[in-house]
C-alpha cells in the first residue's frame, strides 16, 4: 500500500506517494522527475546516486523513500542557482572531469559535502573523501584537480 | 511490506513483538536494504528506529558512554570526548564503507548483522562493551561478544532490539586500537582484523588487557590467551611474540578469494602485535 510522504527537496516542499520498500533514488527519478541522481549499482558501492539528507551525503539507493518524511533533501538539481553554475560544476567542465557523465552528479554531491566539512582538503583527503564514488572513464585525476580548484574558488 | 517509524523504544518493541511475519529493525540500512534488494530477505515489517530520540544520542555518564543504536558512525567520529576515551572504537567505526555509508551506518547494525568481518565489532569486544537489549520481557544487558552466534545470525529473541551500546569509563592510563588488513586502502571487507584495549599500572606495566580478532572464525573472537600474554609486561619483544602466537592459535579461518587460512593465521599475529603497540602508546606507555 502506498504511503504519503511530505518532505523538502532543494528547499521546496514536496509531497509524494510511494511504496514502503521503494528507494529514495527510485522516488526521485521515477516519481518526481529528478533524474540527476543515477543508479550505477543499487547497492551502495558506486555513489552515482549520492544526495544529501539533513546535511549529510548518502547513497539514495540505500534510503527508503518513506524515510524522507520531514527531512531536507538536496540533489544535484539544486546545485546551480538558475543559470549560474556552482563552482564545482564550473570546475568539472573546465577540467574536463567527466566523459560519459554518469558518475558526475554523485561526485558533485559528494565533493560538495566534503568541502562543506573541510574547505581546504589535501589531495589524499579528497581521494579518501570521494572513495565511495566510482568513475569508469576519467581515471580520477581530473576529478581531483577539479575539486581542488573549486575548493580554491569557494574559499575566495 | 509495512514500514513503521515509532518515537519510543516501547512502541518499537511492541511492533516487533506483535509482528506476524518477518520483522526487521532498520538503523542505517546499509546491510538490510542491500539484502532486501538482493532478494535475500523479504520483510513483512520494517521498524525504523531513527525517530526514537534517545537512540540518536551519545551520552557521557559516570560509568562511561552510552551510544544510542541509531547514532551513525559519522556522528561517533564527530564526538570529541568519545574519540579521546575510545580512539580504537571510533577508528574502527570510521572504517566502515564510504562517506555515504558513514552518514547512515551504525555500530549496533554492524554488530547485529553479525558478519565475522564486521569492522567495529573486534574494537567493541576489546573495549568490553555491553549491548543494552529491550524486549517484551524487559531490559537485559549482555557482553557484545555474545550477540553474534554465527555468520549472519545473532542471539536476539523475537521482539528484542538493542537500544544502545555501553562503553565503560576509562580510568588511569588506558588506550585502545583497531587494525584491519584489506588489499585496497578504502572500501573493502577485512581479510583479518584485530582490536586491543589495555590499561597500565605502575611504571608502564600492563595490568589489564583485552584482545579480539575479526574474520578468522565464524564470529569475532575474544582471545583471552592473547591478553594473558601481555598482562604483567611492558610489551617487550618476548611478550609481543607470545601475543602473536596466541593470536594465531585462536584462528580457525576459512580459505576464500580474499585470503588463505595460512595468510589469515599469520596476519592475525602481525595485526594483534601492531594494535597492541598502538594501544600501549596511546595509554602513555613507552
Ligand atoms: C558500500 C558498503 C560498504 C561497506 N563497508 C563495510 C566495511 O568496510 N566494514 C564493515 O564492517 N561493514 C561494511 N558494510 C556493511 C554495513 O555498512 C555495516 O555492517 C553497518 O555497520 C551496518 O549498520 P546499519 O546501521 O546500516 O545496519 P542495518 O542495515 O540498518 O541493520 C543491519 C542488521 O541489523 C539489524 N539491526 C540493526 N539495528 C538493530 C538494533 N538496534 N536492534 C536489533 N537489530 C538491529 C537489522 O535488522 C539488520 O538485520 C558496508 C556496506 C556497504 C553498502
Ligand atoms: S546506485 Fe547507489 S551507490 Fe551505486
Ligand atoms: S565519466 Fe563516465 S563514469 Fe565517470
Amino acid at each position: 500500500m502506498a504511503v504519503l510522504v511530505s518532505t523538502t527537496i532543494n528547499g521546496d516542499n514536496v509531497e509524494f506517494a510511494c511504496e514502503p520498500n521503494e528507494s529514495l533514488l527510485d522516488v526521485l527519478r521515477n516519481r518526481l522527475g529528478l533524474s540527476g541522481a543515477k543508479e550505477g549499482c543499487g547497492t551502495g558501492d558506486c555513489g552515482a546516486c549520492s544526495v544529501q539528507v539533513d546535511g549529510r551525503v548518502v547513497c539514495s539507493c540505500l534510503v527508503l523513500g518513506v524515510e524522507a518524511e520531514g527531512r531536507e533533501i538536496e540533489t544535484v538539481e539544486g546545485l546551480a542557482h538558475g543559470t549560474e553554475l556552482h563552482p564545482l560544476q564550473t570546475k568539472f567542465l573546465e577540467h574536463a572531469a567527466l566523459q560519459c557523465g554518469v558518475c558526475t552528479p554523485g561526485f558533485l554531491m559528494a565533493a560538495k559535502a566534503l568541502l562543506e566539512k573541510n574547505p581546504d582538503p589535501t589531495e589524499e583527503e579528497i581521494r579518501f573523501g570521494l572513495a565511495g564514488n566510482l568513475c569508469r572513464c576519467t581515471g580520477y585525476d581530473k576529478i581531483v584537480r577539479a575539486v581542488q580548484d573549486a575548493a580554491k574558488v569557494m574559499r575566495g | 511490506m509495512q514500514y513503521e517509524a515509532p518515537e519510543t523504544t516501547k512502541a518499537a518493541v511492541g511492533l516487533l513483538a506483535k509482528a506476524k511475519g518477518s520483522a526487521y529493525v532498520l538503523a542505517g540500512g546499509s546491510d538490510l536494504l542491500v539484502r532486501m534488494k538482493g532478494g535475500f530477505v523479504e520483510p513483512d515489517l520494517v521498524v525504523d528506529i531513527k525517530r526514537i530520540k534517545p537512540m540518536r544520542e551519545i551520552k557521557k555518564t559516570a560509568s562511561g558512554f552510552t551510544i544510542g543504536a541509531a547514532v551513525s558512525c559519522a556522528e561517533m567520529n564527530e564526538n570529541k570526548a568519545l574519540i579521546k576515551a575510545w580512539p580504537g572504537v571510533v577508528e574502527a567505526a570510521g572504517l566502515i564503507g564510504s562517506k555515504q555509508v558513514q552518514s547512515r551506518c551504525t555500530v549496533t547494525g554492524n554488530l547485529c548483522n553479525s558478519s565475522p568481518a564486521a569492522d567495529s565489532v573486534p574494537a567493541l569486544v576489546a573495549a568490553g562493551a555491553k549491548a543494552v537489549i529491550q524486549g517484551p520481557r524487559g531490559k537485559r544487558k549482555v557482553a557484545v561478544e555474545d550477540i553474534p552466534v554465527g555468520p549472519g545470525r545473532n542471539s536476539l529473541k523475537k521482539g528484542e532490539l538493542i537500544e544502545a551500546i555501553e562503553l565503560p569509563a576509562r580510568k588511569g592510563k588506558s588506550g585502545d586500537a583497531y587494525l584491519r588488513f584489506i588489499p585496497r586502502t578504502e572500501m573493502d571487507i577485512a581479510v583479518v582484523s584485530a582490536g586491543v584495549s589495555l590499561t597500565l599500572g605502575d611504571k608502564g606495566v600492563i595490568k589489564d588487557a583485552r584482545v579480539a580478532l575479526g574474520a578468522v572464525a565464524p564470529t569475532v573472537r575474544l582471545v583471552k590467551e592473547a591478553a594473558k600474554a601481555i598482562i604483567g609486561t611492558k610489551l617487550d619483544e618476548a611478550a609481543l611474540e607470545k601475543l602473536g602466537k596466541a593470536a594465531s592459535a585462536a584462528c580457525s579461518p576459512i580459505d576464500d578469494k580474499r585470503g588463505t587460512i595460512e595468510f589469515r593465521t599469520k596476519v592475525a599475529a602481525v595485526l594483534a602485535k601492531r594494535a597492541a603497540q598502538i594501544a600501549y602508546k596511546r595509554a602513555g606507555g613507552k
